[in-house]
């Protein structure tokens, strides 16, 4: 009975796990498969092809795309590190004037819902002359407060003898952040740049406003603009190899540093 | 630390932040504000339009269809969210086999983007070919127009977003099931307290506060639903799922109506709020009962 039972339980976990994972692997196998298959297989196709991706590579310039993308997630990505962790330091371990007003205004700002700067934002952009530009899609992401924050927490942490003996050596300030405590809080570190990269690599919402120009669209925009306009011409085999492309490169680095997925993303949603 | 730091510095290490918060934040609400008093398509100068915006906000059929189509989307969003997660983190919470496979698999929707989940969807959804459809008929049940059918619509993509984000929340609610004192159960299996009893008298009430943290991160999510839409159905059939800001969107940028987009996503921010302060009523009424 207990054995019944048992297995019963793992047999419903499985569908379910089944349930998240089938329809990567019917995308994946849809891809590769004919059109006119498409709509009738459902374990294996009848047959497999490349066309759907050379007509995706013919139709629209997706590797500028998927460069776009790399360039302005890890200039986003960079940038939040340096900066926010500058910030961080200061407002958990400098004592200056201001300094709770600034923390307090940091923590109302994270709060602030997007469509309220969104219209003013662009036309920010417009008036920049930053439209069509990598400066639209990196610069408004300079800083983030949510990273502040977990730097803030992090260097709150670090013993103050360690900033005292480096003080003594002569460090400055900067030095500190960044060679003498950053290898401290490896941890932090790489949740806050997995956060800041993927939500860089997966906005779509600001592109689409700010980008028109087709060499300087970032992936997930193409891929939308693909899907939405005449391009893929209701081939849905394109469509589809569009979106595999644009998903591998995040499932190939999930499958190996899926622990620190997890983590990061669930430490943003705690920090609330 | 006795001393105020070296005059400038800190404020050096804070500059970045602030000049970003002047120009990207400050400003954009401030100006958020005024523009809700024009009308201005950002090519011809800004014309003063009083309180028109506000008073065509309150008219403004499309509009709040918008708001009843985002609030039918929360209304199966939430709370087949919340079961879910707690369900599935509750099975993962148990000494199980493959424990690590199985959170793994439920969380990969979410680190994928939104746009390839919609696009895998849309063909999975497909009235005549979708896999959804055939399995229907082969048990020999009928088609659905999953994204056709104005009145299910929005329920598919409402299914959709929860088949995605749901692993998040499985994980947020492990973290809280792992902070109940293990014992309060054996203490009420002394006691010879059932399963479900001891989820509902122990269980529920303890991991309360991650519950409202669920609910108020799936409202955000849910209130600002675009790109499923967009994709999906561009707001159709007959604007069935036209979400809030799928709207904004559309009259920002299709139309260049700046000043009442500016107006109407004002409006909606201060609604977003008002829900959310709602909500944490709700919960801390429910506590002290």
């Amino acid at each position: 009975m207990k054995m019944v039972r048992k297995i019963l339980f793992y047999l419903v976990l499985t569908t379910a796990a089944l349930s998240f994972v089938y329809p990567f692997y019917w995308m994946l196998m849809a891809s590769f498969t004919p059109e006119k298959y498409i709509g009738s297989f459902i374990l294996f196709p009848h047959e497999l092809t490349f066309e759907n991706f050379r007509s995706m590579f013919s139709k629209i310039p997706i590797e500028r795309a998927l460069l776009n993308s790399i360039i302005v997630s890890a200039i986003n990505t960079g940038m939040a590190l340096v900066f926010s962790s500058m910030a961080g330091y200061a407002l958990s371990r400098m004592r200056f004037r201001g300094r709770s007003l600034i923390f307090i205004i940091l923590i109302f700002t994270m709060s602030l819902p997007f469509l309220i700067t969104l219209i003013p934002n662009y036309i920010l952009m417009v008036k920049f002359g930053w439209i069509d530009t990598y400066l639209s899609l990196t610069i408004p992401f300079l800083v983030n407060a949510l990273a502040i924050i977990m730097f803030r927490q992090a260097f709150q942490s670090i013993p103050q003898a360690l900033i005292d003996a480096a003080r003594i050596d002569g460090c400055g300030e900067m030095r500190i952040v960044f060679t003498i405590l950053w290898p401290n809080i490896k941890p932090t570190i790489i949740t806050v740049a997995i956060l800041v990269f993927m939500s860089s690599w997966n906005e779509v919402l600001w592109p689409l406003i700010v980008i028109r120009e087709e060499n300087l669209m970032t992936l997930p925009q193409m891929v939308t603009l693909f899907a939405v306009g005449g391009r893929a011409e209701a081939q849905l085999g394109v469509k589809l190899a569009s979106a595999v492309f644009l998903a591998a490169p995040i499932i190939i680095t999930y499958a190996f540093f899926q622990k620190y997925f997890i983590q990061s993303m669930a430490s943003s949603g705690l920090k609330d | 630390m006795k001393k105020l730091n070296k005059g400038y510095l800190p404020y050096l290490m804070v500059s970045p932040y602030l000049l970003h918060l002047l120009v990207f934040a400050a400003f954009p609400v401030v100006f958020s504000i005024i523009l809700t008093f024009f009308n201005w398509n950002i090519i011809s100068p800004m014309e003063w339009n009083g309180l028109g915006n506000w008073k065509h906000v309150i008219s403004d059929r499309l509009f709040w269809k918008s708001i009843l189509n985002t609030l039918k989307f929360l209304a199966v969003h939430i709370p087949l969210q919340i079961i879910i997660a707690l369900a599935l983190a509750e099975v993962l919470n148990q000494k199980i086999r493959f424990r690590g496979f199985f959170r793994a698999a439920f969380f990969m929707p979410v680190v994928i983007s939104g746009v390839v989940v919609t696009i895998m969807w849309q063909q999975l959804l497909g009235y005549e070919n979708g896999i959804i459809n055939r399995l229907l008929v082969s048990v020999g049940l009928g088609k659905v127009g999953w994204l056709t059918d104005p009145d299910v619509a929005m329920i598919s993509i409402a299914l959709m977003a929860t088949w995605k984000n749901v692993g998040l929340y499985v994980i947020l609610f492990l973290v809280g099931l792992q902070t109940v004192p293990k014992q309060y159960y054996e203490a009420a299996d002394l006691e010879g307290a059932s399963h479900w009893q001891k989820f509902t008298r122990i269980t529920i009430p303890m991991i309360n506060p991650t519950i409202f943290m669920v609910m108020v991160l799936s409202t955000l999510g849910g209130f600002s639903l675009f790109i499923e839409p967009y994709i999906m159905t561009g707001g159709g059939p007959m604007n069935s799922t036209l979400s809030a800001v799928l709207y904004i969107y559309k009259e920002a940028f299709e139309y260049y109506h700046m000043g009442y987009s500016a107006t109407l996503g004002l409006f909606f921010a201060l609604m977003i709020v008002l829900v959310v302060i709602i909500q944490k009523r709700f919960i801390e009424k429910e506590r002290h009962d």
